[in-house]
Order: C-alpha cells, then sequence, then structure tokens
C-alpha cells in the first residue's frame, strides 16, 4: 500500500505491506535504526516516537496508520552535529548506561517538556512509567530531564 | 503476525458494511496490536476507525456528557467539560497505563474488549452510562457480560457514550509493570443513591459491589468496608491471591469514599 508522511521534517512517499509495524518500516526501510526495539508487549517504551507532536510507541502502530503524519524521530531532535537540550542534559546529568532505553526515554522527556515546560519530580516519574531502563535505576534519567527543563527555559 | 488486509474508511456507515466474522476493527490498538505481534488473532482484514470523524470528541447534550468511541484517554483527562462534570472519569483516564498509551488508546476499544482488569469497565458501570452503537443503546447494566465479553454483536460498532454529569472518583491499585488494576474501585452518587463498581479483582469481570451500595444508602458516613462481604470469588495470581485482593478492594473503597465526600461536602 501507498503511503505519504512526514519524517524528521522530509516528505516521502514508500510502498509498504499492510503487517509492517512502523518501527520496522523506520528501522529497515529508512535506515532509522536509532528508534528501538525492545518488546513485544507494548510495555517498554524503547520504540517511542512522535506522531504529529504526542510519543507514541512505534511498535504499536503498522506503518500503513502513518499515512499523511508527521513522524519525529530521535534522529529529527538533534540538528545535524547540535543536539537537543534533551539530549545534552542525557549525556551531562548521565543519564544512560547501556543507551537501549535512551531514544525512547528522550523522545518522551521531548514530549513532557513541550507540554508542561516546567514539570516537579513527581510529573516526571509518572510521565516515564512507560519508558522501562534496566540499567540507571531512574535516578539520572530523572536529574537530566529537570537540567533538560531548566536549559529549556533558560535558551 | 499473520498477513492480514488493511482498510481505512472515513464513514461509520462504510465501517458497518464491512464488520463482520474474521473482519476486525482497529481502534488506538493499544490491546490489539499486541495481540496480532503475538498471533493471537488471525483476521482476514483490519478495518481502521481512526479517520471517521463522528466518532471523535466531547459534547454536552441533555445534561448528559457525550463522548466519542475514538475519543482518546488523554482527551479524556485534559478535556475540561469532564474534568468538571465527571472529575473522577477524568482522572481515572489519567492513570491509565503511560502517556503514549493514553496518546492512543480510546474509550470505545477499551469498552470492547472488556478487560477484567481495565479501568473504564467500572467507570462506566458505576455511572450507568449508555454504551451506544451503530445498531441500538445499551445500558452499562447489560453492556458487561464477564471477562473478555459484551453484549456487543461480531459486526457492532460502538460510536458514543453518554455519561450524566455528577461527583464522583475512583482509585486503583497499580499491577505496576502495566498500571491494570490490581483493585479498582469507582464510586459516584446517582440519584437513586451511592454507587461502587469494582474492577481487576471479580472472576466474572467487573461488578457493582452492592453491599457498600446498601451500607452507604443507610449511613452515608459509613465507613468500615473490612466488614462488608464482597460476593464474587477473586482473582488469584502472582500479583495478589484473593485474601489480598478483597483487601485491597476494602481498602480502595474507603479511600475512594472519602474523595467522593469531600466532592458532596
Ligand atoms: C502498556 C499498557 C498499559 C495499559 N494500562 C492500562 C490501564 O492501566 N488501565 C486500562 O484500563 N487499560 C490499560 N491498557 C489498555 C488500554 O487502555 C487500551 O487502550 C484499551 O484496552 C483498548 O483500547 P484501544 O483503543 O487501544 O483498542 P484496540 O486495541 O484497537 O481494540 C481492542 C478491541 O476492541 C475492539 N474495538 C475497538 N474499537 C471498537 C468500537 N468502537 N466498537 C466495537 N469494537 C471495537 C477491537 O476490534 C479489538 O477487539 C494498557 C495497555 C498497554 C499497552
Ligand atoms: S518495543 Fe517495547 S513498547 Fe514498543
Ligand atoms: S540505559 Fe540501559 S536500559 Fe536504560
Amino acid at each position: 500500500m501507498k503511503i505519504s508522511l512526514k519524517i524528521n521534517g522530509q516528505d516521502l512517499t514508500a510502498e509498504v505491506a499492510p503487517t509492517t509495524l512502523l518501527v520496522d518500516f523506520l528501522r529497515s526501510d529508512q535506515g532509522l535504526t536509532g528508534t528501538h526495539l525492545g518488546c513485544d508487549t507494548s510495555q517498554c517504551g524503547a520504540c517511542m516516537v512522535l506522531v504529529n507532536g504526542d510519543a507514541v510507541k512505534s511498535c504499536t502502530l503498522l506503518a500503513v496508520q502513518l499515512d499523511g503524519a508527521e513522524v519525529t524521530t530521535i534522529e529529527g531532535l538533534s540538528d545535524g552535529e547540535t543536539l537537543s537540550p534533551v539530549q545534552e542534559a542525557f549525556r551531562e546529568a548521565h543519564g544512560l548506561q547501556c543507551g537501549f532505553c535512551t531514544p525512547g526515554m528522550v523522545v518522551s522527556v521531548t514530549d513532557l517538556l513541550a507540554k508542561n515546560p516546567n514539570p516537579s519530580e513527581s510529573e516526571i516519574r509518572h510521565w516515564l512509567e512507560g519508558n522501562i531502563c534496566r540499567c540507571t535505576g531512574y535516578q539520572n534519567i530523572v536529574k537530566a530531564a529537570q537540567m533538560a527543563a531548566e536549559k529549556q527555559q533558560a535558551a | 503476525m499473520y498477513e492480514f488486509d488493511y482498510v481505512r474508511p472515513t464513514t461509520l456507515q462504510e465501517a458497518q458494511d464491512l464488520v463482520g466474522e474474521d473482519k476486525k476493527l482497529l481502534a488506538g490498538g493499544q490491546t490489539y496490536m499486541p495481540t496480532l505481534r503475538q498471533r493471537l488473532a488471525m483476521p482476514e482484514l483490519l478495518i481502521d476507525l481512526n479517520a471517521i470523524p463522528v466518532l471523535h470528541g466531547i459534547c454536552e447534550a441533555d445534561d448528559r456528557i457525550s463522548i466519542g468511541a475514538m475519543t482518546r484517554h488523554a482527551e479524556v483527562a485534559s478535556d475540561g467539560l469532564v474534568r468538571s462534570k465527571i472529575p473522577g472519569l477524568a482522572s481515572m483516564a489519567g492513570g491509565i497505563g503511560d502517556p503514549a498509551v493514553r496518546h492512543r488508546g480510546t474509550l470505545g476499544g477499551s469498552l470492547a474488549n472488556n478487560d477484567p482488569s481495565a479501568c473504564y469497565p467500572a467507570a462506566v458501570l458505576a455511572l450507568n452510562a449508555v454504551v451506544h452503537t451503530s445498531k441500538r443503546s445499551i445500558e452499562a447494566k447489560d453492556f458487561f457480560q464477564g471477562l473478555f465479553t459484551t453484549a456487543l454483536d461480531e459486526d457492532e460498532i460502538i460510536s458514543h457514550v453518554t455519561f450524566p454529569s455528577v461527583p464522583c472518583a475512583y482509585l486503583k491499585f497499580k499491577q505496576p509493570a502495566s498500571g491494570f488494576a490490581l483493585a479498582g474501585v469507582f464510586a459516584c452518587k446517582l440519584d437513586d443513591g451511592f454507587r461502587l463498581a469494582v474492577t481487576g479483582a471479580g472472576q466474572e469481570g467487573v461488578f457493582r459491589w452492592q453491599q457498600a451500595e446498601a451500607a452507604l444508602n443507610n449511613d452515608a458516613s459509613f465507613g468500615d468496608f473490612k466488614s462488608l462481604a464482597l460476593e464474587p470469588d477473586m482473582i488469584e495470581d502472582v500479583h495478589a491471591d484473593a485474601d489480598y485482593r478483597s483487601n485491597l478492594v476494602r481498602v480502595a473503597a474507603g479511600r475512594v469514599v472519602a474523595q467522593l465526600r469531600e466532592q458532596l461536602a
């Protein structure tokens, strides 16, 4: 089936099978391997991308459903070599260890700060309930989200 | 996934003409997509409801609030009308799963699925909401018919649900990995008295706790929920055995009724 959509600001038309998941379309067809696939139960959040501005799980959508949509993946958040404030904060606050959950975490925090620029620690923790990290214990992820909020407000 | 075809109709009539055995509806996909990925379903055709405008949105009509079947949990949680007129429904929707689940998951999908641990069934049953479909209107008391079973025919589509505007509250103890209810209680006060619906706990799915309702109707300040019988057999699983679950129901009822009293005061 033919779909037309925007990925990271670029218009694109593609042929996809009805059964292709958005995450597989991004990784295999588009070579955007920053989006990760971590489970088959829609629970881990490693696959999160923004669709029309909302964080969603790309393993739980079919690529055909994206006809006409705007998708932003982790690759679309930085401006070339210049990291987004959320990405910078994750680096500075040591918000990652193995990095597997990080694309989803960064996308999720980006969405949070767009909707709630100055979240409390508890709001951050609740928002990240759909992003599972097996390494960090979350402390530095929460710190990174707080640091990102400060950076964005200062900017 | 097994092979299937996909269509995205733009009117309810087109969807109605297509749906049937092996031709299944796709709403938010937060239940059905994982089901397909695990090869637990094998539809021939997926009918995507996401592009049918009449299924989306929230409005007030004849003193009731009408919510379209495809309205997302996040929209119900943040909508001004719902927050002011049915506060417990807004807070319930805001506690479903996680933000990404709430950005896609819908009212209609949750009701059609009738998971015994889902939140919406408790709200709809306690509030005595009316489920409107492509064929008829079904009162909540007739809609839920046990685990993952509803009054819906195979080719019937939920279009919207109408709710009364009343003080109400919801509280659940969560299964931490998913957010589903280990025990959840929705409480409200309708014209004919208090109503409490319990989810996550009963082996036959969502149910009204009539002993608690009777106790509150007899004495609005009643608080000794631990003394009351809970009739349905409780779910037993790795998260909680039957005794623990029934205790959670009693504790949740006490807390949620306290919240309801604050609204009624
Ligand atoms: C990680 C995770 C956590 C979750 N946590 C919770 C939670 O805490 N509480 C909770 O209640 N739920 C929870 N859910 C479930 C979530 O609320 C789902 O959105 C909901 O159960 C199904 O709605 P959907 O719109 O995604 O429907 P889908 O998955 O698209 O469809 C579900 C079923 O309903 C049928 N259907 C859909 N729409 C209609 C309609 N209009 N008419 C007739 N049939 C229809 C479909 O054919 C399918 O059989 C969670 C899900 C996930 C993945
Ligand atoms: S891959 Fe785990 S939620 Fe999508
Ligand atoms: S850093 Fe390894 S899973 Fe989060």
